[in-house]
């Protein structure tokens, strides 16, 4: 009973993406109209791990969680969640945005409370809720405010609230803390470790921050350039709880080198196909 | 579950109270004080000028009495009801023709925007008969519906359909592509998706449409009336004008710029208070 199953499995999965009519690419000096992101990955991941995600821009570490969010179809292939395939969006997965992707239109309790408003929940029990979750993020007192009147920091706040509120199984996260200040990203980092902690629910975390990425993890997986597959796994053996004071011992400077050895020729080629891809449009 | 939780320190201190965004704050409502104040001198030259005019033989006091003379009439006609009948009629025939226009437009709006397909199929159609003035249909709404309530209603609702429709298409194709994916990853439902996402993100877009979409179908109504039409504002002011009634027809005309002045700051308030989710000014916390 307690010992750890995989509650996400991703099993050979392929995206190509079909180019609109009239645009096309070059790859390996072949002119095709279509582009291949995924090429044949594999992971499983364990009840209640967090799994950080790195690799070079445009690798398509977002398409990955948008497949294993059920948002979007891979071409081969599939994602599993507790061995069952995913077609559509799983009810108990709930997924948060680098833009937050509040309703503007909606407070801050609203906000929450639209999570279980789609699932049926009782006006009371969806107000209980919202209002517990918020608490947690300390939002007590700005349940009334508008996206508009928040800041981005307690905007993510109210979007990991809502993503909490429906209880998920599976927590993804498409670089949730790229569009804060280091300084809202470090607190947030803290606080979201901290409510963790004590839910354990299985996260897929996207980040770009090599820093993040190891404080945050059980395991990093890096990807490599287009077309993306898993280059390297790495776990991550620091105690938990994890203080931010960490990232300056030795052991995560090891980390820090590993990671990024792994990483940089990815980068290098992904910045070659950059390069080349501009020389082409010219 | 309970949790412990320390206090996140980059929030800003508790606000018990903030003033929400529709109502305007005191130094809003202190320049709009100072805009009206400025712009009265003109107003009373204006005032002032209609009213030596006619008496100094300037113009002729039978096309154009002194104001003193409208206002009285004004006041004749509001003492005896006269007045609140006309304008009663007006308004419901523009309402009526107005809300039929609303429930056209909105559904109409949602599905042309949603569905590309739908809208390639009705687009031409549609403007088609946009680009015909209702004005221009009168007659046609005259000979087919007759002479009584149901062509003024026709043309009221022809005169404000459009606005509606074509500004609930524009904003539900601005609905940003990052809700609806946040909604669908919450496992939205499409009539959801419909009632909860599309509709009120594109509510900025149709309440500026049914802005216009009043002024034109009030418009509208009044010109009906002046050209058939046994009752309403616009029927008082051409009957005043036959008759040579001219300090009634005046104040016939004076009474529709009150009433497009009221409307429009009426819409204004209302636009704001639709909308008051929008950023305003003052934010409350940044």
């Amino acid at each position: 009973m307690n010992q750890p199953v995989n509650r996400i499995a991703v099993n050979r999965v392929q995206k190509i993406f079909q180019l609109k009519p009239g645009q096309s690419v070059t790859v390996d000096g072949q002119v095709s109209d279509r582009i291949k992101v995924l090429s044949g990955i594999d992971l499983d991941i364990r009840q209640g791990e967090f799994i950080t995600l790195v690799g070079p821009s445009g690798s398509g570490k977002s398409v990955l969680l948008d497949i294993i969010a059920g948002l979007t179809e891979p071409s081969s292939g599939y994602a599993a969640i507790d061995g069952q395939k995913v077609t559509s969006p799983h009810r108990r997965t709930a997924y948060v945005f680098q833009q937050y992707a509040l309703f503007p239109w909606r407070t801050a309790l609203e906000n929450v409370e639209y999570a279980l408003e789609v699932r049926g929940a009782g006006k009371k029990e969806r107000r209980e809720k919202a209002q517990y979750f918020l608490s947690l993020f300390g939002l007590t007192g700005f349940e009334d405010r508008y996206p508009s009147q928040l800041s981005g920091g307690m905007q993510q706040r109210v979007a990991i609230a809502r993503a909490l509120s429906t209880d998920p199984e599976v927590l993804l996260m498409d670089e949730p803390f790229a569009a804060l200040d280091a300084q809202t990203r470090d607190i947030l980092q803290s606080e979201l470790l901290r409510i963790w902690e004590q839910i354990k629910t299985t996260v897929v975390f996207v980040t770009h921050s090599i820093d993040e990425a190891i404080f945050l993890a059980d395991r990093i997986v890096v990807m490599t350039a287009r077309p993306a597959s898993v280059k390297e796994i790495v776990e991550i053996d620091l105690p938990r709880p994890r203080d931010i004071e960490m990232r300056n011992g030795e052991e995560f400077n090891a980390y820090r080198a590993r990671v990024w050895n792994a990483l940089r020729d990815e980068v290098r080629k992904a910045q070659r196909d950059w390069a080349l891809a501009s020389t082409y449009n010219n | 579950m309970t949790l412990a939780t320390e206090k996140p320190t980059d929030l800003p201190p508790r606000v018990w109270w903030s003033r929400p965004a529709f109502l305007p704050s005191t130094v809003t409502l202190r320049q709009a004080l100072g805009t009206i104040g400025l712009g009265l001198p003109a107003l009373f030259a204006f005032a002032l000028l209609w009213e030596a005019a006619p008496r100094l033989g300037w113009v002729n006091a039978i096309f154009f009495p002194p104001l003193s003379r409208v206002l009285a009439s004004l006041h004749d006609m509001i003492v005896s009801g006269l007045l609140a009948e006309h304008i009663g009629v007006s308004l419901q025939r523009a309402a009526i023709g107005f809300v039929l226009a609303v429930i056209v437009a909105i559904p109409l709006g949602l599905l042309m925007g949603r569905y590309p397909l739908f809208e390639k199929l009705s687009d031409f159609l549609v403007q088609t008969l946009r680009n015909t003035s209702q004005f221009a249909l009168l007659p046609v709404f005259i000979l087919v519906l007759g002479i009584g309530e149901a062509s003024k209603i026709a043309i009221t609702f022809y005169a404000a359909v459009f606005f509606i429709l074509i500004n609930t298409i524009v904003g539900v194709k601005s609905v940003d592509p990052l809700l609806i994916k946040a909604a669908r990853s919450m496992g939205t439902s499409d009539w959801d998706m419909f009632r909860k996402v599309i509709l009120p993100s594109a509510v900025p877009s149709i309440v500026a449409g049914a802005r216009l979409g009043v002024k034109s179908s009030l418009f509208s109504v009044i010109a009906a009336e002046m050209l058939a039409a046994q009752s309403g504002i616009g029927f008082l002011i051409q009957n005043s004008s036959l008759m040579l009634e001219t300090d009634r027809m005046y104040a016939g005309i004076l009474t529709l710029t009150v009433i497009g002045f009221l409307l429009n700051y009426g819409l204004v308030a209302f636009e704001a208070w639709a909308t008051r989710w929008r950023v305003s000014e003052d934010k409350g916390a940044v």
